[in-house]
């Protein structure tokens, strides 16, 4: 999933202090399975900013609303009625749903209200772990279904640097060795050979190197 | 000869190699580089010029290396895969070359996050082991990285780092087997102060028969303090500093002397070891030590006029 942060209190009040009706949009999918956007935060950002304007004398209406996925139109379309009722739209869905909405409104200011990450695992209950760099070229068959491009702090390809010591990377004692994992994980499977040799070097014009990404399927594509 | 280097002379003739560290100054000051030159010319066989070492922005490595050339001592110019993409790397080492620089040690470099500016963006468009590859092909083949041909091909003897301290052990034989088999000629290792652990590492490497591929130069490093010896055994990461050194450095009326005397000690005993090529010294700011370490292991004077 795309997990995220909200952004501080402060941050989004600042975008918002002098708009008198503003929408909180929420997204039911990925960020709210990290407790970043869904309806309960949508809920709780939208009482605080409430509460902020209170405090500050500011006349300043708060409304509500979480639609299913902010990356699809059908669901995006649901926000149509609210935003053409305020001032401000604060999404609390990843970047591609705030610019989903924005897309959608061209009339319409749309302000993040979350930091998206990436795209991560639960690797338990109140963390989220990031584990793919969407590189457009997938590798993990080579590397034991763990990927160093994403884990490893240099994303190196041919094995740990100097750095790796008690199976920690070098940037932080918090952080495994992406190529401690691998090594470990291809001794059980009794596949270290496939650390043998010498990977090339990536390439990258599948990654955003190459530019921002589209996939186009033509069997898919409706005919009109 | 590969690039006709003073080092690569001195490796090849089967004499005993001795390398230093050179770290350039944080400004554009060429003073601090020329004052460093002074202290070891002659002392060492060719010197190392750190690139942006720790992250941290300094004098440029091939500025610093040409600055060195002119005056007389060897440079081996470092270059790191993480402040540039693989078209700023190939187009820096045709003009190292084109400034006469013969020595390049390929490395991946430290995360930006342990520099001064830890916003930025770290490349690593290529891996150390990558960019051997690829400045070896550049040399021998006369091709970039594309597969394009050039004309007037980089002729560089090439280095690499290894660190026989760093995890997992056991692959760290197989990684330096990587290396040779990427086209690297010499190798000058991470710090050792645990001579125990080293040689143990030199045994694997001499079961591949890599010391018969590649030149290994054990790496070495006076400690100025007691507090250095617990900094570095506690706080750098890949660093191995046995208690025996830290309680060494403790005991030491003059810790200075003392930690000259380590080093000495370690040199005689790494000499020892099947596969050792040489030394290289990383007296980083204090390159002081470097000409009495150099005199003390009896490696004085070194071969010349190569």
């Amino acid at each position: 999933m795309i997990f995220g942060e909200q952004k501080p209190l402060e941050e989004v009040e600042e975008m918002i202090k002098d708009c008198k009706k503003i929408l909180i949009a929420g997204c039911n999918t990925c960020v709210a399975i990290c407790f970043a956007g869904g309806e309960k935060e949508v809920g709780i950002l939208a009482s605080a900013l409430r509460m902020r304007a209170k405090m500050a004398n500011r006349e300043q209406e708060v409304i509500e609303q979480t639609v299913q996925r902010q990356c699809e139109w059908e669901f995006v379309d649901e926000l149509k009625e609210n935003v053409e009722k305020v001032e401000v739209v604060v999404s609390l869905a990843c970047g591609a749903g705030v610019q989903a909405v924005a897309e959608r409104f061209p009339r319409a200011f749309i302000f993040p209200g979350l930091n998206t990450t990436g795209i991560a695992i639960t690797e338990e209950a109140g963390v989220w772990a990031e584990r793919c760099l969407a590189c457009g070229n997938c590798i993990l068959d080579k590397t034991g279904g763990i990927c160093p491009i994403t884990r490893c702090s240099k994303g190196l390809l041919n094995g740990p640097c100097g750095g790796s010591q008690n199976g920690k990377c070098e940037i932080s004692p918090d952080v495994p060795c992406a190529w401690q994992l691998i090594y470990d994980r291809l001794k059980v499977l009794g596949k270290l050979d496939l650390l043998d040799g010498i990977k090339p070097p990536k390439d990258w014009s599948t990654s955003q190197s190459g530019g921002p990404r589209k996939v186009v399927r033509e069997d898919l594509k409706s005919s009109s | 000869m590969k690039s006709g280097s003073n080092l690569e002379k001195v490796l090849t003739s089967g004499q005993f190699a001795v390398t230093a560290e050179l770290g350039p100054p944080k400004g554009a000051d060429t003073e601090v580089v020329r004052r460093k030159v002074e202290i070891l010319k002659g002392k060492v066989d060719a010197a190392n010029i750190t690139d942006c070492q720790t992250a941290v922005v300094r004098l440029s490595s091939i500025a610093a290396g040409v600055i060195m050339a002119q005056m007389g001592l060897e440079p081996v110019v470092q270059m790191t895969t993480r402040d540039r993409n693989r078209i700023a790397i190939q187009s820096d080492l045709l003009g190292a070359s084109a400034l006469g620089i013969k020595n390049l040690l390929c490395l991946t470099g430290d995360h930006p996050k342990f520099g001064n500016h830890p916003q930025a963006k770290g490349v690593f468009d290529l891996d150390s082991i990558q960019l051997i590859q690829m400045v070896k092909n550049m040399r021998d083949e006369k091709k970039f990285l594309n597969g394009e041909e050039m004309e007037v091909e980089p002729r560089f003897f090439i280095g690499a780092a290894e660190n026989p301290f760093a995890d997992p052990f056991e692959f760290r034989a197989t990684r330096l087997a990587k290396k040779v088999m990427a086209g690297v000629d010499f190798i000058q290792t991470q710090i050792v102060y645990n001579t125990h652990k080293f040689a143990h590492w030199m045994e694997e490497i001499r079961k591949l028969r890599l010391h018969e591929k590649v030149f290994i130069l054990a790496g070495v490093a006076p400690m100025k303090s007691v507090g250095m010896a617990k900094y570095m055994k506690n706080k750098v990461p890949g660093m191995d500093v046995p208690d025996e050194v830290v309680n060494r450095m403790e005991k030491a009326k003059e810790p200075r002397q003392e930690g000259i005397q380590i080093c000495v000690d370690i040199i005689n005993e790494v000499r020892k070891i099947e596969g050792i090529a040489g030394i290289h010294i990383m007296a980083v700011e204090w390159e002081e030590a470097v000409p009495e370490i150099v005199e003390r292991a009896g490696l004085l004077p070194r071969p010349q006029g190569q």
